[in-house]
């Protein structure tokens, strides 16, 4: 069920963990009081509202399923997909180290990750 | 004590945690799937299963605490998830039948790019080096 709204949303979530590992590189905490800054945790958001419509979407189209899906487990990483970037966010801004801020690289990767497991468990029909 | 949690915490501390978090949250996931929907079909694997998920959670309470005695429970659940990460590995390779479905553990963790290998050696090492000068 690659649609374009997962695949905008996988390719946001790179470009974020690539902004992110770029910071980490240049061993430069995200800077808040800054433009660039704002506009990264902006993108996040961005990416955490596209997520909670894509588990809209995904819900819809759940209970209109016309082949079986494993709807626990689907529902699940629909589910899962929203609490992993405020969760990174949070953990990430309490340090302002490069070591926070890799924290934000791997947050942004499982992301795309979810996506592509929630592609297969929707392709995969009836296998548990 | 609140110079050992910060060690704990903080650094490369930081980002094994959200490492270790990440894992609890799908290995939780993933067995209360198996257990909910099909456990008789292999209740050893998903039994495994469950198992891994309550030491990854402690795992990582245990780091994100970083208390003197939350310490000493990671570092147990460090050593717990290595035997068991070595011994259902080894296992999914020698009798396969018993693990229909991958588990977070089977061939080493090779579904998971050998994170599930790693993470506990890593997790030893991070304990270790950061009760240095506490």
């Amino acid at each position: 069920m690659i649609e374009p709204l997962s695949t905008a949303l996988i390719w946001v979530a790179v470009g974020a963990a690539l902004w992110a590992l770029v910071l980490v590189l240049l061993n430069r905490p995200l800077p808040l009081d800054r433009r660039d800054g704002q506009l990264y945790l902006g993108l996040l958001g961005l990416l955490e509202l596209g997520l909670l419509g894509q588990a809209v979407a995904g819900f819809v189209k759940l209970a209109g399923a016309e082949h079986e899906v494993a709807g626990l487990s689907f529902a699940g990483y629909l589910l899962g997909a929203l609490l992993i970037l405020p969760v990174a966010v949070f953990w990430s801004l309490a340090e302002r180290t490069r070591w926070g801020t890799a924290v934000l690289v791997v947050g942004a990767l499982v992301v795309p990750v979810m996506i592509v497991r929630l592609d297969q468990i929707w392709t995969a029909a009836g296998r548990g | 004590m609140a110079d050992l949690r910060a060690a704990t915490r903080g650094g490369p501390g930081r980002l094994l945690i959200a490492v270790y978090a990440v894992f609890a949250l799908s290995a939780c996931a993933r067995s209360a799937v198996q257990i909910a929907t099909r456990f008789d079909r292999a209740p050893l694997a998903y039994l495994l299963s469950a198992i891994a998920a309550a030491v990854y959670v402690i795992a990582t309470v245990g780091l994100a605490k970083g208390s003197r005695v939350s310490r000493r429970i990671a570092v147990v659940s460090c050593a717990v998830e290595l035997a068991g990460v070595l011994a259902v590995g080894t296992a999914s390779l020698v009798v396969p039948e018993a693990f229909p479905d991958a588990t977070v553990w089977s061939v080493f963790g090779r579904g998971y790019g050998f994170v599930p290998l790693a993470l506990p050696v890593l997790g030893l090492a991070w304990l270790r080096h950061s009760a240095r000068g506490q």
